[in-house]
């Protein structure tokens, strides 16, 4: 039973991890209502930035912090791509992407993997140490939780949200949507990275594909706690809570089916076919109420 | 109060669609003026409704509220002088929200947005005050989404929130057209009572002729982006369904053959 239970411990700290990742992208595409890919290159340059820098003689505490930084100055970038420029949120966010995949080989001077020793450099967490590694992230969760709680609970937070929600009854209420679409995409690249920079350490390197398909499992993690938990989790501070929940229950599940004998190389399939399902079931079911109704509504006349 | 001076406004100028929406408008409110707008399909009545609010801006003319030009001011920034109410009920609040947090969203209009805490105690107090006074219910609902609420309920809400921080000028277009009639005179009766215990100055857009008849002291009519008749005082009060028919007809040329106009009257 221990070893069945220890097994997992991998995933889950590999989840919580991914889970902080998926908190940024609930900010964008559940409350901004923006699918942002500007977190497949931001997740990266998380990961590659504390790498750098720790390996270079940082204290890792400040890396993070740069690193949380350098992904909000990406949001930043996708934030006036759309909103200054006129371009679509997702292609913005794919420019982003792009422009950071050049960034990031900068960062690691054209290498594209750097490792960063656990034996070498005082670092947070690694996959050496599990049980350190999962108390560690959580405590992160934990703390972005309430701060994210907090500032969405705040006069600002409230605008990011009505934003969201309904732009038109924004500004008519002196909200300005531009301002607040590119602070939420500052706010959730900044975390991308910040898990990214996690990530790094946790697997012992940064690489510049490290961040391939991100967009993916955060939806993924996303939508797997709001369709197992939403019905219980009502508070805003839960929302985020089953997102994490969510990142954990999905790397369980890929190592499950890992072990099950599924090829690795399908892995990225196998997710996107699930996220596609996943985002599917909603608008079948909006079909199959509107079929519904609209039988009975021949049956009544 | 308000002055809008010789606006114009062209949408997909150059193109098979353009449509000269405005066409040199001239309108001029004092402080506690209420005017009724009417007019057929596509006269320009919203265009110049949003053109006060900046959804857009306008080719040519300017617009000033209380002394201050803000024909170049985007919308986010004309909003502390507006407060509107759209036709379709589900414009006017953000329907994932609770009901006390659309109405702090309102309360803050104009005001800037910090790291404070969004609602407190004192206002929620307040805003119960408030939504007593529709006499809804919805007092008790504070925590409510938004998206729960009936479509008059939720006018009524944004009627509401339009007004809880004074307006400079209140804005409805067609703002009762899509609820049933019952629910459209206890809203239109909201209005009426709003703007007379606040003294707002106000327009409204109806395709109900004996609404724009009854309602304010002012009645104007568009036709093709222009006003071509506009009444106040006492000729406005002797107005008839007909006379406004007849003086359509006289005027532009045309019938006001719009059957939702006919058919509500």
């Amino acid at each position: 039973m221990i070893s069945i239970l220890s097994s997992f411990a991998g995933p889950v700290a590999q989840g919580i991890i991914w889970g902080i990742m998926a908190m940024g992208v609930y900010i964008t595409f559940r409350i901004l209502d923006v699918a942002d890919l500007t977190v497949d290159g931001s997740m990266a340059t998380g990961g590659v930035t504390l790498v750098v820098l720790v390996t270079g003689g940082m204290h890792v505490g400040l890396a993070l912090v740069i690193a949380f930084l350098v992904g909000c100055v990406a949001g930043l970038v996708t934030g006036v791509f759309h909103t200054k420029f006129g371009i679509p949120a997702i292609l913005a966010g794919i420019l982003t992407q792009l422009i950071l995949y050049s960034v990031n080989l900068r960062i690691t001077t054209q290498r594209s993997n750097v490792p960063l020793s656990v034996d070498k450099y005082h670092i947070l967490i690694s996959l050496r140490h599990l049980t350190n590694a999962i108390i560690v992230s959580a405590i992160f969760a934990a703390v972005i939780i309430a701060v994210m709680y907090w500032f969405f609970g705040t006069e600002l937070g409230h605008s990011l949200r009505a934003t969201g929600c309904n732009p038109n009854m924004a500004r008519a209420n002196g909200i300005n949507t531009d301002n607040n679409k590119i602070i939420g995409l500052v706010i959730s690249n900044g975390l991308v990275a910040l898990s990214g920079a996690l990530l790094a350490q946790y697997q012992g390197f940064a690489d510049i594909n490290m961040g391939r398909g991100a967009i993916v499992i955060g939806l993924a993690a996303v939508i797997i706690g709001e369709v197992l938990l939403g019905k219980v989790f009502k508070n805003f501070a839960l929302k985020l809570l089953a997102a994490v929940i969510g990142g954990i229950i999905y790397y369980i599940v890929i190592s499950l089916v890992l072990k099950a004998g599924l090829n690795a190389n399908d892995l990225k399939m196998f997710s996107a076919l699930v996220v596609a399902v996943f985002l599917g079931i909603p608008y079948w079911q909006r079909k199959l109420a509107e079929k519904r109704s609209s039988k009975e509504d021949k049956a009544n006349a | 109060m308000l002055k809008v001076n010789n606006i114009y406004k062209t949408f997909n100028k150059g193109t098979v669609n353009e449509k000269k929406a405005l066409n040199g408008v001239n309108l001029e409110l004092n402080e506690g003026d209420f005017v009724t707008i009417i007019g057929g399909n596509g006269a320009g009545k919203s265009t110049l409704l949003n053109s006060i609010c900046g959804v857009f801006t306008v080719d040519r003319g300017t617009v000033v509220i209380d002394g201050v030009d803000v024909t170049k001011l985007p919308e986010h920034k004309r909003a502390k002088y507006l407060g509107r109410v759209f036709q379709d009920p589900m414009m006017g609040t953000a329907a994932d929200m609770w009901i006390e947090e659309n109405m702090s969203l309102a309360f803050r209009r104009g005001k800037p947005r910090g790291l404070k805490w969004a609602i407190t105690n004192k206002e929620r107090a307040s805003y119960r005050e408030m939504l007593s006074h529709l006499g809804l219910g919805l007092e008790n609902r504070l925590s409510s989404k938004v998206g729960l609420l009936s479509g008059g309920q939720r006018q009524a809400l944004t009627l509401l929130m339009a007004v809880m921080q004074k307006p400079k000028l209140l804005l409805l277009d067609e703002h009762t057209a899509a609820l049933d009639p019952k629910t459209a005179e206890t809203v239109l009766n909201l209005s009426d009572r709003f703007i007379k215990d606040e003294g707002l100055t106000a327009m409204m857009i109806t395709h109900n002729m004996n609404d724009a008849i009854a309602h304010g002291n002012k009645l104007i009519m568009m036709h093709e982006g222009r006003i071509i008749y506009s009444a106040e005082g006492e000729e406005k009060k002797s107005l008839t369904v007909d006379d406004l028919l007849k003086k359509f007809a006289d005027i532009s040329g045309n019938e006001l053959a719009n059957d939702r106009m006919l058919l509500s009257n």
